[in-house]
């Protein structure tokens, strides 16, 4: 789950990490009313999960409130990489001497968190791997023993010469690295991480991102989640307990385990369709799911063949045949329907639906291959009597 | 033979009287495991399905029952600790099937299994199954047949996909390992791949990565250098856009790395046989078979213990 940069904000400043006064606003008028009670010169940042906010037009300084209230009006609401903005933060802007990056990311060669640190901050840090990669330093931190001091003073001193400057960067690290642990992060990152030319050391930007996994445990966490920065219908997935993400094409897929899921939307493509999403129904799925997962896919109006396919482990196949009829009588369907199934009470499951006038399918490259001559209306190289998983 | 697993496997189950862990543990049971014991806190002195003795603690079970493998089916939030009670107990094969399992968590229970000298595997992994002998975890027992190609995976389903179509063409399997979807796990494709690479029963190997990482790319590289037997990988995730998760915690592209052009190549590069679909693998295995000219049941003892070297440098 990703997090907003005045949520990151909120989180580190818990921590102790220096950081120019700022507020978050949903309009104008509040962006406004917090640039004059911060007073000074202000920078107003667009929230949205998406990097290139500056390039896009999303980060502008303001030197009233005012001028600040004129970006808010234009950056509230603007599209940055199809994602709407809703909210902007209003900060106080910092003079800068220099600009550095220090970010810890869970490394799974490594599978422990690694320190990353570069004195070449303020740009893409990617960038900097690729072009000047002795400019980066990368530091494993043992989780038993947490980031020692003298670790802590190894990446300053990476950053700095001025022992002023390395003791304050060290400290940061410590907090960065303690609101890495205390709230399940995968990624924690300051960048840039400044020097003013008063010679103090802040954080002008921040990123985190929380492990999924941790949720249960932080479930304050859950409060930080920003459902209108996702797709409608992936909030309504995640509710329902599905994993859901929509893509561009017309294909509906309907699939159990994720390994399967990306298989079928890579033989949909290699058929010559493009998929509608990718929607894992997980392993013990009941009938309650699928029938969510439908509505999920029928909801989209760019699909024009739902196809199924369900490799019955831990899955019973019965149950989700009973979700396709339980599902298909609340909402009859209007798009023709592919159903491959196989495993756990197939038999059952087969029986289920040919009942309510439904066929299945034993085999996937078959099945996909049906769905994808559906959705397309390009010829049928299949032959009738085998692939009848279509409804009327 | 086989790797990791076979009828000298004594397994406990950790979490037996859960839903899944008692539905899985009947099944285990079914298949032929030698299921020795379980653990629930609180439910000690109890026998599961009136066979099986239950305990509270690891330490106890594998005193009492001497047991070599553990299997976990704990809550996500309780797995760490699960496969930590594992590896203290002194259980040298720890499957983790548990979904969930936060990674800063994997960060410290990883070193500590290692310390123990155990082989942890998964967690989120459907588990290991040596058809015909035993399985520990929950790949379903009858779409497998007993036979000499080597199964390594990321996935769960997609891996039963494959060794359904293997089976059905008559390919059977040594050994079938799930290490799991998430991206820090006990045992990786290489661990996998060498065992398969030193077990005299294994002739070829069948490998399903997916997008996200570099364990794929590293796989290649091992092959290429040590690997005798003919290997053949898929990769899914060819259409997954960049920056999305695909479910799996482990299966997303960041960057320019991770991709699955990226994995295939280098499979391509290592002179691994590259599936296009699930379908393509027994086409290709049954190829590099033939022309790998190597007797397909047993192999010369001379060439057997070169390999076994060639393996080890590492």
């Amino acid at each position: 789950m990703n997090i907003h940069e005045y949520q990151a904000k909120e989180l580190l400043r818990a921590e102790g990490v220096p950081i120019p006064a700022g507020e978050v606003a949903a309009s104008a008028s509040d962006a406004e009313a917090i640039a004059r009670k911060i007073g000074g010169p202000v920078v107003v940042k667009a929230q949205v999960h998406a990097g290139g906010r500056g390039k896009a037009g999303g980060v502008k300084l303001a030197k009233t409130p005012q001028e600040a209230r004129e970006h808010a009006s234009k950056i509230v609401g603007m599209q940055i990489k199809g994602l709407t903005v809703h909210k902007v933060l209003v900060t106080a802007a910092a003079d800068i001497a220099s600009e550095a990056y220090v970010g810890i990311i869970v490394d799974r060669a490594a599978k422990k968190p690694v320190f990353m640190v570069s004195p070449a901050g303020g740009i893409d840090i990617e960038e900097v791997a690729a072009k000047t990669p002795e400019k980066i330093m990368k530091l494993p931190v043992d989780t038993r023993y947490g980031l020692t001091p003298y670790q802590a003073s190894q990446l300053g001193f990476f950053l700095y010469d001025d022992v002023k400057k390395v003791r304050a960067a060290a400290k940061i690290m410590q907090q960065l690295y303690a609101a890495f642990m205390k709230h399940g992060c995968s990624l924690a990152e300051i960048n840039p991480l400044v020097v003013t030319p008063k010679g103090e050391v802040i954080a002008l930007d921040a990123k985190m991102s929380i492990d999924d996994n941790e949720l249960d445990r932080h479930p304050e966490l859950e409060q930080l989640r920003d459902a209108t920065a996702e797709a409608p219908s992936e909030v309504q997935a995640r509710a329902a307990s599905l994993t859901f993400i929509k893509l561009d094409g017309n294909v509906g897929c309907c699939v159990n385990g994720a390994g399967l899921a990306m298989a079928t939307m890579d033989l949909v493509k290699y058929y010559g369709g493009e998929p509608a999403n990718f929607l894992d129904i997980g392993g013990s799925s009941n009938p309650e799911k699928v029938v969510n997962a439908l509505k999920i896919i029928t909801g989209d109006p760019n699909v024009r063949a739902i196809l199924f396919n369900i490799f019955g482990g831990i899955t019973r196949t019965d149950d989700v045949a009973n979700g396709i009829v339980t599902a298909t009588k609340q909402n009859p369907l209007k798009v023709p329907i592919v159903i491959r199934l196989t495993g756990t009470n197939e038999e059952i499951a087969v029986k289920i639906l040919k009942e309510n006038g439904f066929s299945a399918m034993t085999d996937m490259d078959e099945a996909v291959q049906k769905a994808v001559q559906l959705a397309t209306g390009k010829g049928s190289s299949v032959t009738p009597g085998r692939a009848r998983g279509l409804q009327s | 033979m086989s790797i990791f697993a076979d009828r000298n496997t004594t397994l406990i189950v950790q979490g037996i009287t859960g839903r899944d862990g008692s539905f899985h543990t009947k099944q285990m049971m079914e298949y032929g495991t030698r299921v020795v014991g379980g653990v629930t806190p609180g439910k000690g002195g109890q026998k599961f399905e009136d066979k099986v003795p239950i305990f509270n603690t690891m330490h106890e079970a594998v005193q009492e029952t001497g047991a070599n493998a553990s299997v976990i089916y704990v809550p996500p939030m309780f797995a760490a600790d699960a496969i930590m009670e594992a590896a203290d107990a002194g259980i040298k094969l720890i499957v983790a099937i548990t979904e969930g399992v936060p990674v800063l968590d994997m960060t410290r229970v990883l070193p500590f299994v290692l310390e123990k000298g155990a082989r942890l595997i998964g967690p989120n992994c459907p588990g290991l199954i040596t058809p015909g002998k035993t399985k520990i975890g929950i790949i379903p027992g009858r779409i497998c047949a007993p036979g000499r190609i080597g199964v390594v995976s990321r996935s769960g389903t997609l891996t039963y996909e494959v060794v359904y179509q293997l089976t059905r063409a008559g390919l059977g399997q040594s050994t079938c390992v799930g290490i799991g979807g998430d991206p820090i796990n006990g045992t990786n494709f290489i661990d996998c791949l060498r065992a398969f690479e030193e077990d005299p029963d294994t002739d070829a190997v069948a490998m399903m990565g997916e997008i996200g990482g570099t364990d794929e790319q590293n796989a290649a590289d091992f092959v290429k250098q040590y690997m005798s037997k003919p290997v053949v990988g898929f990769i899914a995730g060819q259409t997954a856009p960049p920056g999305r998760r695909m479910g799996h915690a482990g299966a997303i592209i960041s960057g320019s790395s991770g991709t699955a052009a990226e994995k295939i190549e280098a499979f391509t590069k290592a002179g691994i046989g590259v599936a296009k679909r699930p379908k393509d693998f027994v086409e290709l295995l049954q190829a590099r078979l033939k022309s790998s000219r190597r007797p397909t049941t047993r192999r010369a003892p001379a060439k057997k213990a070169a390999a076994k070297t060639r393996a080890k440098k590492r």
